[in-house]
């Protein structure tokens, strides 16, 4: 895909890596993962401080960890820092804690403060035709951002030839998912052994 | 600091160390998700909030920008112990969780380039493609009784997978036009009575 470059460890391109997650904090309505299209945009089309298959990477090890899915972000800052510091050793990693740092407060700070202070408003005011407005009307788009994510993922892998196995594991898992209540966990396992065997 | 429905939980959380504890606890039992974990931890088990504060509070949270069960847990401490009640739930929410995620991490990062590390995250990524579509596809049938109407839904849908996952365009952009446009139309929706038939 794009070819791998590295984020020049300036100031400046901190703060911009800072400035887009406080942006996509107050953006990140209906759950953290709806953000990762625009995060994998800015990070992967835009910028090229990491690759296709280390965003992807980045996506399935934190959701093959436990916690809670915002954690993905902190990764993608963990590898902007390591790409930024040559990959690995002591000084890539001391960037790569600092991109989990800036990326981790970044997205969390706006959503944080506004929810703590909004609170008890909507709380109080949940019978209210303007907070209901507000939830009925964002929900079909909301969904809309998860397909989408879903979609970007598997889009990178665009070769039928190479990549027609991995389509068919998207979509049995998606199937598998929809319709049973089989621990999530199985399933990434599954993924990494056919995808270790070599069969995807 | 304590607001008034605070009283009407079951049980309370003796102290912050307490909802730090939980929440770690909780969090670390989340793979693929902590909701439904939340859910038998704080209302079933521990008794902090009974069912219908549950829904109530995950509405507002999803409301809310940010990662939902994150503001949840905010909110849980925060209607006990105030702001510091926050700080502890959200430091619960993220410590632990994030030390194993780095760990797990930096692991990979010794193997990264090996051909079996490749196709094994070459395989978890694919699944994780799949458990996000199944996680919206699932959601769906929630629009049904959407005041929009299944027609406006699709509309909205549509536009918003069509220009953030075709188009590619930037969420900053997408998401407020959309939204306003939602919001208007579910406002105007609502305004015509048509929900309180349903």
């Amino acid at each position: 895909m794009s070819a791998v470059t590295a984020m020049d460890p300036h100031l400046l391109n901190w703060a911009a890596l800072f400035g887009q997650c406080l942006l996509l904090s107050l953006l990140a309505v209906g759950g953290a993962i709806t953000v990762a299209p625009d995060l994998h945009r800015f990070l992967v089309v835009q910028h090229a401080w990491i690759s296709d298959n280390q965003f992807n990477a980045s996506i399935a090890l934190s959701q093959a960890a436990p916690g809670p899915n915002v954690l993905f972000v902190a990764l993608l800052g963990l590898q902007v820092g390591l790409n930024a510091g040559g990959g690995s050793g002591a000084y890539a990693w001391s960037l790569g804690l600092l991109g989990v740092a800036v990326t981790m407060t970044a997205i969390l700070l706006p959503s944080s403060l506004l929810t703590y202070t909004a609170t008890r408003w909507a709380h109080q005011h949940r019978q209210r035709r303007v907070v209901r407005a507000f939830k009925a009307g964002l929900a079909p788009i909301v969904l809309a951002l998860l397909v989408a994510t879903g979609w970007l993922l598997s889009a990178v892998h665009d070769d039928p030839a190479r990549d027609a196995g991995l389509w068919l594991l998207t979509a049995a898992t998606a199937l598998v998912v929809w319709r049973t209540k089989l621990h999530l966990l199985w399933l990434i396992g599954a993924g990494a052994v056919l995808g270790a065997a070599g069969w995807v | 600091m304590n607001t008034p429905d605070a009283a009407d939980t079951p049980e309370r959380p003796a102290s912050c160390r307490a909802l730090f504890l939980a929440f770690t606890a909780l969090a670390l039992q989340g793979f693929g998700g902590v909701l439904a974990v939340v859910q038998r931890e704080l209302v079933e088990r521990r008794r902090w909030l009974t069912p219908t504060q549950f829904i109530e509070d995950w509405a507002v949270a999803q409301i809310m920008p940010g990662p939902n069960v994150v503001n949840l847990s905010m909110m849980i401490g925060g209607r006990h112990f105030g702001w510091r009640g926050a700080l502890a739930a959200l430091a619960g929410m993220l410590c632990a969780p994030l030390a194993v995620l780095l760990v797990v991490a930096a692991l990979f990062v010794q193997v990264a380039d090996h051909p079996l590390a490749q196709g094994a995250l070459r395989g978890m990524g694919a699944v994780s493609a799949g458990l996000i579509l199944a996680t919206g596809i699932k959601l769906l049938a929630a629009l049904r009784d959407n005041p929009m109407g299944r027609g406006a839904c699709a509309a909205l849908a549509l536009a918003a997978f069509t220009a953030v996952g075709l188009l590619r365009w930037p969420l900053p952009v997408v998401l407020p036009v959309l939204g306003a446009a939602g919001w208007a139309w579910a406002w105007w929706c609502l305004r015509s009575g048509r929900s309180d038939q349903a």
